[in-house]
C-alpha cells in the first residue's frame, strides 16, 4: 500500500495504462510539459514522449475531434479537459459522433477514447470552473460516465476506463485532487470492482446514501457525524453514473426502506431525479419515504463567496436524511 | 517542438513586418504610413504606470487572501493602453479576462475588476456605460459577441462606431475564432480584432497554435493582418486608430497582432518556472512598455522629474485606494445567489429560494438568510 494524493494516484494509474499499451495517447491543453494544471500528467510526457503525451492547441472541439480520428486509426486516447466549464466546445464532438459512431456503423466502429474532466466546486474560483456537467453526458446514449471519489478508486478506475473499448467520461472531483489515501498499487487490474458498479462506502440500515465524487467523503463524514444521533446510514458511491448499477442500488433501499441522492449539481433534472423515478420503481413497496434530494440549486453556479452556500455540506445532507424520517 | 526553445525570445521583434513607431531604448522612428497623430504622450505614460501599479497591487491582494487569483496584465500594458487609448467613448470594446488596462481607458473603476477576482461578482458593470462588455473567460467566445454586435451596428447604419475584442495567441486556435474572422469578413462589419500575443498560452508557447505568424491568419479570411510592436504604446495607439476608422468607414476588419510578452505568471496559480526559462525573461525586460516611453519622454524634454514624480506618487494613491476598497468588498448575502437567472420568475427556483432561506433561518445567529434587497439598506 502506497499512500498518495488523488492527483498523484491518477497520474499512476496513466503511467501504467502508457506502459501496458502502446496505442494509449494522452492529450491536452498543457498536459505535457507543465504536467496538467492540477499536474495530473506531470512528468508523463518526459517519460514517455512529446508524441505520446501531446500539448494541443487551444481548443477542447479540436481535441476530442482528433482523439476520435485517432481511435478510429486504432489509438486509445485519453483527452484531458482543462475544467468542467471549457468541455462545451466540444460537446459537438463528443455528443454527436463520439457518442454514436459505435451505433452509427452498427458496431463495427468502437472508440476507445476517454475524457478526463475536473469537476465540482469548492476551491474559491471564478466562473466556469466549478461545474457538474455530468448529467449532460449520462442523458447521451453510447457514452460511459463515471466518476472517482478518492485516490485508491482513482487509479483502478482510470485504468479501467482507458481498457474499455466504450467512450468514458470521466469525471475527477477537484477539490480532493489533493486528499490522500492508500492505494494498492501492486493489485491486478481484472481484480478491481468493474468500472459499471457501485461501491458501499459504509454500511448501514436506516437510510441509503447515493452520491459520487467529491461528495463521496462529505457523506461518510455524514454518515459518520449521524451514528451519534443513532442513525444508521449506508453510503454507496455510485462511481457509474451511466450506467447505473442499479442492482447495488434497489437491493439497498430494499433493505433501509430510505434513499437520499445527494451531487453537487443541480437538482433539478440532475442525476438524482434518474435515480429517484428508478428507486420508486423498483423498490415502491419498500419505501418508508419518497426518495430525496440535496444538491446545487436551479441556479448557474454562484461566485467563489457564496459557493458554500450552493454546495451540499454535512448539515444539508443530514438535514434532508432526517426529513426522510419525518415521513 | 523541442519543449527549450519556447516561443518568445526565438521570434526577432525586427521582424519587417512589425509595425514601430519608439524603440526599446527611447528612439522614435517613423513609418509613412503611421505618421503619430496628435497623442498625449505623458497621458499614455501615465496610463501604463498606474495600471501596472494597480496590477501589482492585486498581486499582492491575491497574496494575501483577499483575491482568489489574479490574472497579470505586467508587460501587457503598452498593447492595452495603446488600443484603449485608440478607441473613440462610442466604440465598444469585448475584453477577454486579462484587459485591466483597456477596462482603465473605458473609464471602469478598477475596483470592479477586483471583485470577479474576489468571487463577490462575475464583473456585472454596465457594460453600456463603459462601452466595455464583461470579462469572458471561455477563451475565443468574446470574437463572435464582438462580430454580431458590429454587425448590428452596420445593420444601423451607426457610422460613428466601431468594435474591437481582445483576445490571445492561444485562443486563435478556437474554432470561434476563425467563426468569427468568417463572418466579419463575409459580412464586412466594423470590428477589429486586437490578438495580444504574449507568446504563451498558460505554457504553451505561440508555435503550438500556429506556425505561421498570427498577423497572417486574417489573409485566408480575406482580410488584412497587422503585426505590430506589442511593446511599444504608440505604434498599438496609432495602428488600432487607423484599423478603428478603415473600420467605421466601412472597410471591414483588421486583424491586429500585438507582439508582446507576458511578463509574469499565466494567473497567481501557475508556475511559469516549469515551462520557461528565465533568459527569456531578460530578453523582454530590456523591451520594457514604459521604459522606452520614459526615456523618450526624459531625452527630448517633454517631462522633468517632476512629471515622473507626480505619477508615481498618484500610483501610490491608487494602490492605496484599491487595497483598501478591495479589503471592504462585502460578501453577498447568501440568497442574492437566486437572483438575476432569469427575467421573471421561475417557480421551482422561488421554491429553492425560499426552502434555503427556512433553512438557513434555523441557525443561530437568525437572519444570515436575508434577501439582497434587505440586507442592502
Ligand atoms: C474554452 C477554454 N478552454 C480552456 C480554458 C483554460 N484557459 C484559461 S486561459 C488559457 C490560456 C489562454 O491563452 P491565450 O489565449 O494566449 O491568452 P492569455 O491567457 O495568454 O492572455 C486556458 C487554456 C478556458 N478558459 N477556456
Ligand atoms: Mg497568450
Amino acid at each position: 500500500m502506497t499512500r498518495l494524493t488523488l492527483s498523484r494516484a491518477l497520474n499512476e494509474g496513466l503511467r501504467r495504462a502508457l506502459e501496458a499499451d502502446p496505442k494509449v495517447m494522452i492529450m491536452g491543453e498543457d498536459v505535457g510539459r507543465l504536467g496538467g494544471v492540477f499536474r495530473v500528467t506531470d512528468g508523463l510526457q518526459k517519460d514517455f514522449g512529446e508524441h505520446r503525451v501531446i500539448d494541443t492547441p487551444l481548443a477542447e472541439s479540436g481535441i476530442v475531434g482528433t482523439a476520435i480520428g485517432l481511435a478510429l486509426r486504432g489509438y486509445r486516447p485519453v483527452c484531458e479537459i482543462q475544467f468542467d466549464g471549457f468541455v462545451y466546445p466540444a460537446t459537438d464532438q463528443i455528443v454527436s459522433q463520439l457518442a454514436k459512431m459505435r451505433y452509427r456503423s452498427r458496431g463495427q466502429l468502437t472508440l476507445p477514447v476517454v475524457i478526463r474532466i475536473p469537476f465540482g466546486g469548492g476551491i474559491g474560483a471564478v466562473e466556469h470552473h466549478s461545474e457538474s456537467p455530468e448529467v449532460i453526458f449520462a442523458h447521451t446514449a453510447g457514452l460511459r460516465v463515471v466518476a472517482c471519489a478518492d485516490a485508491a478508486e482513482a487509479f483502478s478506475m482510470i485504468q479501467l476506463a482507458i481498457a474499455c473499448d466504450d467512450p468514458v467520461i470521466f469525471f475527477e472531483p477537484k477539490r480532493r485532487y489533493w486528499d490522500r489515501a492508500e492505494v494498492d498499487m501492486a493489485a491486478a487490474l481484472d481484480t478491481a470492482l468493474p468500472l459499471s458498479k457501485a461501491r458501499t462506502v459504509l454500511p448501514g440500515d436506516d437510510v441509503t446514501l447515493l452520491t459520487y465524487g467529491p461528495l463521496v467523503r462529505t457523506c461518510t463524514e455524514a454518515a459518520i457525524a449521524a451514528r451519534d444521533e443513532g442513525k444508521s446510514i449506508e453510503v454507496i458511491d455510485l462511481r457509474s453514473l451511466s450506467p447505473l448499477d442499479m442492482d447495488t442500488i434497489s437491493a439497498s433501499v430494499i433493505r433501509t426502506g430510505r434513499c437520499v441522492v445527494a451531487h453537487e449539481a443541480p437538482v433539478y433534472a440532475g442525476l438524482g431525479a434518474e435515480i429517484a423515478a428508478r428507486v420508486t420503481e423498483q423498490c415502491f413497496y419498500h419505501l418508508e419515504a419518497p426518495v430525496l434530494r440535496v444538491g446545487g440549486f436551479a441556479i448557474p453556479y454562484p461566485v467563489a463567496r457564496l459557493e458554500d452556500h450552493y454546495l451540499p455540506d454535512l448539515d444539508r445532507i443530514l438535514d434532508t436524511v432526517d426529513r426522510t424520517f419525518a415521513f | 517542438m523541442t519543449v527549450e526553445t519556447g516561443g518568445a525570445t526565438m521570434v526577432a521583434p525586427n521582424d519587417t513586418e512589425l509595425i514601430q513607431l519608439l524603440t526599446p531604448e527611447g528612439e522614435r522612428v517613423e513609418h509613412p504610413q503611421y505618421p503619430l497623430s496628435d497623442v498625449d504622450i505623458k497621458g499614455l505614460y501615465r496610463d501604463m504606470v498606474l495600471v501596472r501599479r494597480f496590477d501589482t497591487e492585486a498581486i499582492s491582494l491575491q497574496r494575501q487572501g483577499e483575491l482568489g487569483i489574479w490574472a497579470s496584465l505586467l508587460g501587457q500594458e503598452a498593447a492595452q493602453i495603446g488600443s484603449g487609448r485608440a478607441l473613440s467613448p462610442r466604440d465598444m470594446a469585448f475584453p477577454s479576462y486579462r484587459e485591466h488596462g483597456v477596462a482603465w481607458c473605458r473609464g471602469l473603476d478598477p475596483v470592479r475588476l477586483l471583485e470577479l477576482f474576489r468571487g463577490v461578482s462575475n464583473g456585472a458593470w454596465d457594460p453600456q456605460e463603459y462601452k466595455f462588455h464583461l470579462y469572458t473567460i471561455v477563451i475565443g467566445d468574446q470574437t463572435l459577441h464582438a462580430t454580431g454586435y458590429a454587425m448590428g451596428i452596420k445593420r444601423d447604419s451607426a457610422e460613428d462606431e466601431a468594435v474591437i475584442v481582445y483576445f490571445g495567441d492561444g485562443a486563435t486556435s478556437q474554432g470561434d475564432v476563425s467563426e468569427a474572422f468568417s463572418w466579419a469578413s463575409v459580412f464586412q462589419v466594423p470590428v477589429v480584432f486586437f490578438c495580444q500575443n504574449n507568446q504563451y498560452a498558460i505554457s504553451a508557447p505561440q508555435e503550438r497554435q500556429s506556425p505561421i505568424p498570427l498577423y497572417q491568419r486574417s489573409r485566408g479570411f480575406g482580410f488584412p493582418g497587422i503585426r505590430v510592436d506589442g511593446n511599444d504604446v504608440l505604434a498599438c495607439y496609432e495602428v488600432t486608430r487607423q484599423a478603428l476608422r478603415a473600420a467605421r468607414e466601412g472597410r471591414g476588419p483588421t486583424l491586429i497582432e500585438a507582439f508582446t510578452y507576458r511578463m509574469g505568471a499565466h494567473t497567481t496559480t501557475d508556475d511559469p518556472t516549469r515551462y520557461r526559462l528565465a533568459s527569456e525573461l531578460e530578453v523582454w525586460r530590456l523591451r520594457d512598455p514604459i521604459e522606452r516611453v520614459r526615456a523618450y519622454l526624459a531625452r527630448t524634454g517633454q517631462a522633468n522629474a517632476a512629471f515622473f514624480e507626480q505619477v508615481d506618487a498618484e500610483a501610490a494613491e491608487l494602490a492605496a485606494r484599491v487595497r483598501d476598497a478591495c479589503r471592504a468588498l462585502p460578501d453577498p448575502p447568501p440568497l442574492a445567489m437566486f437572483d438575476h437567472v432569469y427575467t421573471g420568475a421561475n417557480a421551482i427556483l422561488e421554491a429553492e429560494r425560499a426552502q434555503y432561506g427556512d433553512y438557513l433561518d434555523g441557525f443561530e445567529p437568525a437572519g444570515l438568510g436575508q434577501r439582497e434587497s434587505e440586507v442592502a439598506r
